[in-house]
């Protein structure tokens, strides 16, 4: 064994501050790639979620089991049951006379809508009184019985003019309009709606882990002590720990966006650039967020716990599960603070209403933002002694 | 020792001065008031029992940890303000083995190369295998090596920077004869081209291997010299004791002799018993009564550095307690 001593003179010598930062991102890529069944999660994982939210998990209603209570016996009341037998929404399970089976049904939940053709309605229709019809909804599951209520109407309306042209010679001013305009989802379905939103869930979800481990895991086993004795700064660690999961940020939103394309027929209706500078600058944000909770966290199982506390309000408040406009101010600015808010909005926005980045600037800003405050409290954070 | 005498012909250059370190740890002194230095080309042994403050030390030598008081220099550089000059020019290894388990031995090599920044990582990995004896086997997990092959890996990753200090903490703990005896022929050798080293250690055999060696307990640093400087400061006149063929056990012998004053040590040695005490006169007094037991034969002895260990750890605790 030959030994010059201490021939490299500053720590600026070979590669530099780039060049430790390479040595990081190599070490990482590789333990990543040597964890096969990690990495087959990392894969696997986006599409098991993707299939259960996009086919099980749907706010839009389909055959709602239905009732009708025929009061009378008449054309229009007929007429009725017909268009509401030929929509998706509802399905016609029993035609009832008589009011008190109305509520059994109800409560036993045989029927989620009972719609009621009241005695003489055809009749005051012909006369133009304007009657009501009455439709009584099992609320209990709010999503579902709102949307369906909300095509009701519709239904309805098409359903008596029909029926007035045929009964009357000169076609009467409605007695009611109903002027519905679905934009962007015209079919209303909340598979369109959930790809984008499960893109950004998702990458939250698994990204947030794997760098909420980085630091602890190095702890936990020992490594750490040997990482601090090196000449390599908390900032090289940081980077050099977040660019191996960048890829597999961009494989999981590539395989994402890809089978909602072809699975889900999602459109990218926007500019496909401006969607992937827009995940790549998300993807960095979580993984920077995770890698801040690395540093505070005391090992794996704390790093895992922090992630979850922060990703139950991404769900709930980023307007991926409910509307954000609907939430109380005070939810509201939570969801500002989340990344995932910024993220979905950008994405429901490229994709679905093909704007372009430039558009969606204070969206993005917020993006950089964040991401800047989790870099700069990881560095902080980060202790370069044992102490 | 001929490699550390042509060191003391040279004016000796000083790698590790350090004054009066403290670090303590929940309220606890765990160093206290620690001051020592090593020079160029050394090889220096760190000894103390368990929890003594030795990997506290080094740790706070190699800018690990922050001394909480003291001050001084590592190679030249403050080790409270200059760490990142420190950190490029000292390897320090582990006691527990902390190179990454799920890479291979030359991916370990290479990434110890690149985040020093060392000119063709790849080059200097392969070098350092090929001098390792691990050609072949490069490319096998660190974590699947053996003890001993884990503790070359270890030390060939601490060289591989050519650093001017090594700080080892415990490197043979775990490690069989041969495997040690080899790790100290490469440090000897690593010594005579300049390079200085601070090892703990609680082999004996060891030890006696390095130029200098400091003794800590409860924190504190009892004794620093040669070898021979440490025996002679403990003052220890020894006897031992064996018994003939057909004499009595010797070992029975310990329990009457215990608590006899002027005698402060006694430790069973193979078939013999060594008996110390400080003071010569004192010590034949307390032994008189036994010399001329049938059965058992006295003789004046050379204190051994275990005894001097052994005597300065019971002080220690006569002093804490």
């Amino acid at each position: 064994m030959t030994t010059a001593r201490g021939t490299n003179g500053n720590g600026a010598s070979g590669g530099g501050s780039f060049g430790r930062f390479w040595a990081m991102t190599v070490k990482e890529f590789i333990q990543m790639t040597r964890d096969r069944i990690t990495l087959a999660t990392m894969v696997m994982l986006p599409i098991m979620q993707l299939f259960l939210f996009g086919f099980a998990i749907n706010t839009t209603p389909h055959n709602l089991p239905t009732a009708v209570l025929m009061r009378e016996n008449s054309d229009v009341g007929r007429s009725i049951l017909a268009a509401l037998k030929n929509t998706d929404f509802f399905e016609v399970k029993t035609v009832i006379t008589r009011a008190e089976d109305m509520d059994a049904l109800l409560q036993s939940g045989e029927a989620l809508f009972v719609v009621e053709i009241p005695e003489g309605f055809e009749r005051s229709l012909r006369r133009g009184d304007s009657p009501s019809l009455l439709v009584a909804a099992d609320a209990t599951d709010p999503v579902a019985a709102s949307s369906a209520l909300g095509a009701l109407p519709g239904i309805l309306s098409t359903a008596l003019e029909n029926d007035r042209q045929v009964a009357f010679a000169e076609p009467v001013k409605p007695a009611f309009q109903i002027v519905q305009h679905r934009r962007y989802n015209p079919a209303g379905s909340s598979t369109l709606n959930i790809v984008p939103g499960l893109l950004g869930t998702i990458l939250t979800m698994t990204l947030l882990i794997f760098t909420a481990l980085s630091v602890t895991r190095e702890v936990e086993r020992g490594t750490m002590e040997n990482l601090l004795s090196m000449p390599i700064k908390p900032l090289e660690i940081m980077l050099g720990k977040i660019a191996p999961y960048v890829l597999i940020g961009l494989v999981q939103a590539l395989v994402i966006i890809g089978v909602g394309i072809l699975v889900f027929r999602v459109p990218i209706l926007g500019d496909p650039l401006s969607l992937a500078a827009a995940t790549s600058l998300f993807v960095i944000t979580n993984l920077s967020i995770g890698y801040t909770f690395s540093t505070i966290a005391a090992n794996q199982l704390q790093a895992v716990q922090m992630a979850m506390m922060f990703f139950l309000p991404n769900i709930l408040l980023s307007g991926f599960m409910f509307p954000f406009a609907g939430m109380p101010n005070w939810a509201q600015w939570i969801g500002e603070a989340l990344p995932l808010t910024h993220y979905i909005r950008i994405v429901r926005a490229v994709m679905l209403k093909g704007a372009s980045i430039e558009t969606l600037a204070y969206d993005t800003l917020a993006l950089v933002g964040l991401m800047a405050v989790a870099m700069l409290i990881a560095v902080r954070r980060f202790r370069r002694t044992l102490d | 020792m001929t490699a550390a005498e042509t060191y003391e012909v040279d004016a000796p250059e000083t790698v590790i001065d350090v004054h009066h370190l403290t670090k303590s740890f929940g309220g606890r002194k765990v160093v206290d008031d620690l001051s020592m230095s090593v020079k160029k080309g050394r090889i220096h042994g760190f000894l103390g029992p368990n929890g003594s403050g030795k990997t506290t030390t080094i740790r706070m030598l190699c800018g690990l940890l922050t001394p909480d008081s003291g001050d001084g220099t590592c190679l030249g550089f403050d080790i409270l303000t200059e760490s990142d000059r420190i950190r490029r020019r000292v390897g320090y290894m582990t006691q527990k083995f902390s190179l990454y388990q799920d890479l291979s031995i030359r991916e370990n090599l290479e990434f110890v190369a690149r985040v020093y920044g060392l000119p063709d990582p790849r080059g200097k990995a392969g070098a350092a295998i090929e001098r390792l004896g691990l050609k072949g086997r490069e490319k096998q997990l660190a974590g699947e090596l053996s003890g001993g092959w884990k503790q070359r890996l270890a030390l060939g990753a601490c060289i591989l920077p050519e650093p001017a200090l090594l700080l080892l903490d415990e490197p043979t703990a775990g490690v069989d004869p041969k495997a040690r005896r080899d790790f100290w022929n490469e440090i000897h050798a690593l010594a005579a081209d300049g390079l200085s080293v601070l090892v703990s250690t609680h082999y004996m055999d060891e030890a006696e291997r390095c130029h200098e060696i400091a003794y800590i307990a409860y924190g504190k640093l009892l004794a620093e010299g040669t070898v021979d400087e440490v025996i002679a400061g403990t003052g220890l006149v020894t006897f031992t004791v064996s018994g003939t063929a057909s004499g009595p056990d010797v070992h029975h012998l310990q329990a009457e002799l215990k608590n006899r004053p002027g005698i402060d040590m006694i430790a069973p040695f193979g078939a013999s018993l060594h008996v110390a005490g400080r003071d010569a006169a004192t010590l034949e007094q307390a032994i008189a009564p036994y010399r001329d037991r049938p059965g058992l034969k006295w003789e004046r002895g050379e204190p051994t550095l275990e005894d001097a260990f052994i005597d300065l750890m019971r002080r220690s605790e006569d002093n804490f307690q």
